[in-house]
């Protein structure tokens, strides 16, 4: 009864995302305020009624419907009940419907705020609508979750066990909220185009949003590398794997977007620009979602293998990106823009932020799409890797941060980098002696890490010392410094940190990327081998039965110098009704480095596969992305206008005094 | 002017090729690249019999006449899904069934088929996937059709259900029987070098 419930409600949503989408726009046109105004109500009618729908489809996994097809396939009685509860978006069909609701949910919070600009907004709920409308009916037509089995059966097949996890359970819901948050900047482009008005207010209006989804997706990335870290076992944090750049590439472009929109609404400069940044990031989002929907390109992700669902979203898309940037090309070139600004100064490093940013972002998509292209070309199947990745995006990353602290601190319309470089210099040096150091550790092996880290302490170095000077701690003391630095405008505190935290993680990336060691080898209990400073014995091997699989636990003694410090297990899972195996590594964390040990195959006589990894700084990764998301948060808390007004214009000649 | 508006055109052309890009890749569909073997001479392999069973199953048992090859495992949910089915052919005589039992623990699979009948003619024992890797075997149940000289002729992914024995499964084997032993000489000289090649990547 509640799952037919649950798609009635869906398919009601559907009618309401369709008004949604045609009468505001109806009443846009034609000045019919009640038509305009409509989009409001009907934009939380329909937030309602796909909230409904989830539930319904929640309420099945929940109580183990085994007459519910999705309950069957992705669920089983023996399943943790929060597992089962995550099961909901563990699926394709599920995940989608996840997907309809945040976006739905984000155009129910829209439709909350009396906006200043009302048609605007109203024609930016009704693109809302349109997109809704669009996946809803890709939901109903070719995902229904809803779909019943007969005869039930008596128990699911389960939840993959790899994904049976807390990462997992809470990853994909912060991804989709970054994902489709850009939906609404994406709607407001639109609207804009539409209007013919992307100007000082229009950012105003769009930034928060951006700002927003830009924190989720940040989380969302930073949680989904730390599962695939502690949980496939394979010692790493990126792969460089589809589904990853998947996410990866809207966040550049959602980065590219948060910093150029910044400079619409400062100075009404760079409009064309940043709407075409407002219709990639969420082209990129919708292409992201497609890569795993369609497998057009399969990885360990891809759980919806099926072209058919792939050719409806390539229709969604071609309709939704390639509507919006004919529009764009039709309506782009009717925005003008007054502002003038030199080379040297905020609005020009932003363009020089942005340029990179979008640089790289192609570059991940070229790698991305590649192997697929060769594919169709001439059928053979190849991989780009990390190799191609580390050779293109690297470096201009290390550019970036060359960048980035001198860039901070010029002013908007004429900057001057001497007078940056002047107040940088002893942040300089702390960098260049990281530098040296750096080198002298790991001489000859890798200079080019070196280089990295002394940019990291430069980069981050840059935002520190710029926040200390503002916060004149040296003329106002200690409680004066928190309180100017409370007081500096807030997209400034969160710009500086957010590149402290990008600094953070270039730290993590560094150690865990480049200067972690690895050792595999056979082991049997007793046996010993070194690794990052510590021993690492093998003491105990032995078999146990958990809820639903069967599991080898391997007991690591860790040591450093003949010193006992702890002991550290390491398992590997054998899920019988999968046939599925996974590894839970045995990892001890500490800001100085991990240790990671996994348990493999056995062998009568050589013993057990045993892989050992130390990684410097890992933790930094995700504290550093902790960092950045934060940095976001600050920057899109509410402005104090007429204080930020003030400040930000004169912040730079006041400093410098 | 021109070239501005070219400018402003460029990222709508830019998509459109790549959806022409996206459609073509759209027609390739990533489960079925195991169908390379289709039309080539089975793989060369030789198992050992599992545990409380005399003979294994080998390359040799092949071609003759049309077998089917069963992909199983006593982990796999699905393969009793299809077994009772197979049972009934195995009673009636219906085609020879070999079968693979795929990454079990020794004496999982004898067991697993004492509880529900044993309708193989032969099974090997694949407990490290070696095997089923060259049959380009992407789960369990996978059954594939071989016919008289020994090729891969067809291939079904998952349980084999009343519906697709009845639909898929069976007009081809009475298809295959009709054929001549030594098939098309056009064909007989695909099979050779590359045989395996396809699944291994």
């Amino acid at each position: 009864m509640i799952p037919e419930l649950g798609q009635f409600v869906l398919i009601l949503a559907l009618a309401a995302a369709l008004l949604q989408a045609l009468l505001p726009m109806a009443g846009a046109a034609r000045g019919d305020r009640v038509l305009t105004a409509s989009a409001r109500s009907i934009a939380i009618a329909q937030f309602i009624l796909v909230a409904l729908a989830f539930a319904a489809l929640t309420w099945a996994h929940a109580n183990s419907d085994f007459s519910v097809r999705n309950v069957v396939e992705n669920s089983h009685t023996a399943k943790p009940f929060v597992y089962k509860l995550s099961g909901v978006w563990g699926n394709h069909e599920g995940s989608m419907l996840l997907w309809a609701l945040i976006l739905a949910g984000y155009g129910g919070v829209l439709a909350t705020f009396a906006a200043r600009d009302e048609t605007l907004q109203a024609r930016a709920l009704s693109i809302q609508g349109a997109v809704a409308a669009a996946f809803l009916a890709f939901i109903i037509f070719t995902s229904n979750p809803f779909a019943r089995v007969f005869p039930a059966p008596p128990d699911g097949l389960d939840l993959n066990p790899l994904l049976q996890d807390p990462g997992l359970a809470i990853h994909p819901p912060f991804l989709y909220l970054g994902y489709v948050g850009f939906s609404i900047t994406f709607a407001y482009a639109i609207a804009g185009l539409i209007a013919g008005k992307i100007d000082r207010d229009w950012a105003a209006a769009v930034r928060p949003w951006a700002l927003a989804a830009w924190v989720f997706l940040t989380i969302g990335i930073g949680l989904g590398s730390w599962w695939a870290y502690y949980e496939l076992g394979w010692g790493g944090f990126w792969a460089w794997d589809p589904v990853e750049n998947a996410s990866f590439m809207p966040w550049l472009a959602g980065t590219a977007f948060i910093h150029s929109v910044r400079v619409l609404e400062k100075r009404d400069a760079l409009k064309v620009w940043t709407v075409l940044l407002a219709i990639s990031a969420f082209s990129l989002s919708l292409i992201g979602t497609f890569l795993v929907r369609s497998g057009i390109i399969t990885s360990v992700h891809s759980f919806a293998v099926d072209p058919t669902r792939g050719i409806f979203i390539l229709v969604i898309l071609a309709a939704v990106i390639g509507g919006s940037l004919l529009l764009f090309a039709l309506r782009a070139p009717l925005l003008n823009t007054n502002a003038r600004f030199d080379p040297v100064s905020r609005e020009g490093s932003i363009i020089a932020n942005n340029i990179l940013l979008s640089v790289a972002c192609v570059t991940v998509f070229v790698g991305t799409f590649y192997p697929l292209f060769v594919e169709i070309m001439n059928g053979n199947r190849l991989s780009v890797g990390a190799p191609y990745f580390n050779a293109t995006f690297l470096p201009l990353m290390a550019v970036l941060l060359l960048i980035i602290a001198p860039a901070a601190m010029l002013s908007w319309k004429r900057g001057d980098i001497g007078e940056a470089m002047r107040r940088l210099w002893p942040v300089g040096i702390v960098a260049l002696l990281v530098f040296g150091a750096a080198l002298f550790v790991t001489w000859p092996k890798y200079v080019a890490a070196g280089l990295g880290a002394g940019l990291a302490f430069w980069a981050g170095g840059g935002a520190v010392l710029d926040l200390i000077n503002r916060s004149r701690v040296r003329a106002d003391g200690f409680a004066g410094a928190v309180k100017n630095i409370a007081a500096l405008p807030r997209p400034y505190l969160g710009m500086n940190t957010a590149h402290l935290g990008l600094a953070i993680v270039a730290i993590g990336v560094l150690g865990a990327g480049i200067w972690r060691s690895e050792q595999v080898l056979f082991m049997n209990p007793g046996e010993a081998i070194s690794i990052g400073g510590y021993e690492v014995t093998l003491k105990t091997v032995n078999q146990a039965e958990g809820p639903n699989y069967v599991l080898e636990r391997a007991h690591f003694d860790v040591s450093r110098n003949g010193k006992y410090l702890r002991s550290l297990p390491a398992e590997r899972r054998f899920y019988p009704v999968r046939g599925m195996q996974t590894t839970e590594a045995g990892i001890w964390t500490s800001l100085k480095g991990d240790l990671y040990l996994v348990i493999g195959e056995r062998n009568e006589q050589r013993g057990a596969v045993v892989r050992a990894w130390y990684n410097p700084f890992a933790v930094w990764l995700w504290i550093g992305a902790g960092v950045m998301a934060f940095g976001g948060v600050i920057a899109a808390l509410p402005r104090r206008a007429l204080k930020e007004s003030m400040q930000t214009v004169q912040a730079i000649p006041e400093a410098a005094e | 002017m021109i070239a501005r508006r070219l400018i402003f055109i460029a990222p709508f052309a830019a998509f459109t090729a790549l959806v022409t890009y996206f459609a073509a890749g759209l027609q390739r569909d990533p489960s079925l690249i195991p169908t390379v073997l289709i039309d080539q001479q089975i793989p060369e392999f030789d198992m050992p019999a599992i545990e409380g069973y005399e003979v294994g199953f080998s390359s040799a048992d092949l071609g003759g006449e049309v077998s089917l090859v069963n992909i199983f495992g006593s982990w796999c949910i699905a393969c009793r899904i299809e077994h009772p089915l197979l049972m009934e052919l195995a009673e009636e005589d219906a085609i020879p069934i070999m079968a693979i039992d795929w990454k079990d623990p020794p004496g999982a699979g004898a067991a697993w088929l004492r509880k529900f009948g044993d309708p193989y003619t032969r099974i090997g024992d694949d407990f490290a996937g070696r095997v089923a890797i060259d049959f380009g075997v992407t789960g369990a149940p996978e059954t594939f059709v071989v016919d008289k000289n020994g090729r891969i002729r067809y291939k079904q992914i998952g349980p084999i259900t009343p519906q697709i024995w009845r639909e898929d499964l069976e007009p081809i084997i009475r298809e295959l029987r009709n054929e001549s032993a030594q098939g098309d000489p056009a064909d007989s000289d695909i099979a050779g070098d590359n045989i395996g090649s396809g699944a291994g990547g």
